[in-house]
């Protein structure tokens, strides 16, 4: 076993306790700032596989911007902040342990019957190259992604600001 | 290196954000269950294009696309939590049942 066996078996254990962090706190803030951990280790293990160009995106668009976001939104929805015993649905507690340990075993069961590949750790992957790649063979889905981006911004715009023209103005 | 145990992290990730979805009242932490969720999609497509060391790096660009893609779906899912709470004055999202048969 070499040292990056190692190294990559404590991230991975890492990942899934911060992610176990996210689903099971009882503070809104605290699921928040295990998610930037689960996201940080996630970028860490993207370097490991020397996929260092989707580790950076992670960090930037996920740690810099969706989190930020999420944060906005748990404090304009006046979430309660600190330990709030209501935000887990107790019912749906054993059914949910059932489903989703089930769909972990069958999930594990399928990837170690078909998959005991070995991971080839490559010099890098040159951000050059990919950027080719992704302008000239995925070109189409690119263009369609960006469309995509564009028509959220804007229906986030349309649904989330206060139509003033539609509100009369003695109820304001 | 073996890819199996990232493969078995990957499946525990997307299992956590199954039953962070059907557990959580809250609308933004079942937003933040559905990002545990793609984020095991991205480490399956991340291990699997270096396991088969693919030269056109399919699995890297399908990444890039899901991370769009995600911030796309959470800022329009934050947009109608926030346009929800505006209406019912609440985020759980077991009171919004409207369109419940």
């Amino acid at each position: 076993m070499e040292a990056i066996d190692i190294f990559s078996y404590f991230l991975l254990l890492g990942l899934l306790l911060s992610a176990a962090r996210v689903v099971t706190t009882s503070n809104v803030i605290h699921a928040a700032v295990a998610l930037v951990f689960t996201l940080t280790i996630t970028a860490v293990i993207f370097l490991l596989l020397s996929a260092e160009f989707v580790g950076l995106v992670i960090v930037m668009v996920y740690i810099g911007a969706v989190i930020v976001l999420f944060l906005f939104g748990i404090m304009i929805t006046r979430a309660p902040l600190g330990e709030n015993a209501e935000l887990d649905n107790d019912k749906n507690k054993t059914v949910a342990l059932v489903i989703s340990f089930s769909i972990f075993g069958l999930f594990s069961y399928i990837l170690l019957d078909s998959f005991d590949g070995q991971i080839n750790i490559t010099e890098g992957t040159s951000t050059e190259i990919l950027g080719q790649i992704l302008l000239s063979r995925f070109v189409f889905p690119f263009e369609i992604v960006s469309f995509v981006l564009l028509a959220a911004l804007i229906g986030g715009i349309t649904l989330a600001r206060k139509d003033n023209a539609l509100v009369d103005e003695d109820q304001v | 290196m073996s890819a199996q145990p990232f493969l078995i992290a990957a499946a525990g990730l997307f299992s956590m954000g199954i039953y962070g979805i059907l557990v959580r009242r809250n609308a933004v932490m079942v937003l933040l269950s559905i990002e545990l969720i793609l984020n095991a999609v991205n480490i399956n497509f991340v291990v699997f294009n270096q396991m088969l060391s693919d030269v056109l790096l399919n699995g890297q660009i399908f990444t890039v696309f899901i991370i769009t893609i995600a911030a796309a779906e959470v800022g329009i899912g934050l947009a109608i939590v926030l346009m929800l709470f505006r209406n019912r004055q609440t985020a759980n999202i077991n009171e919004f049942d409207l369109m419940k048969w």
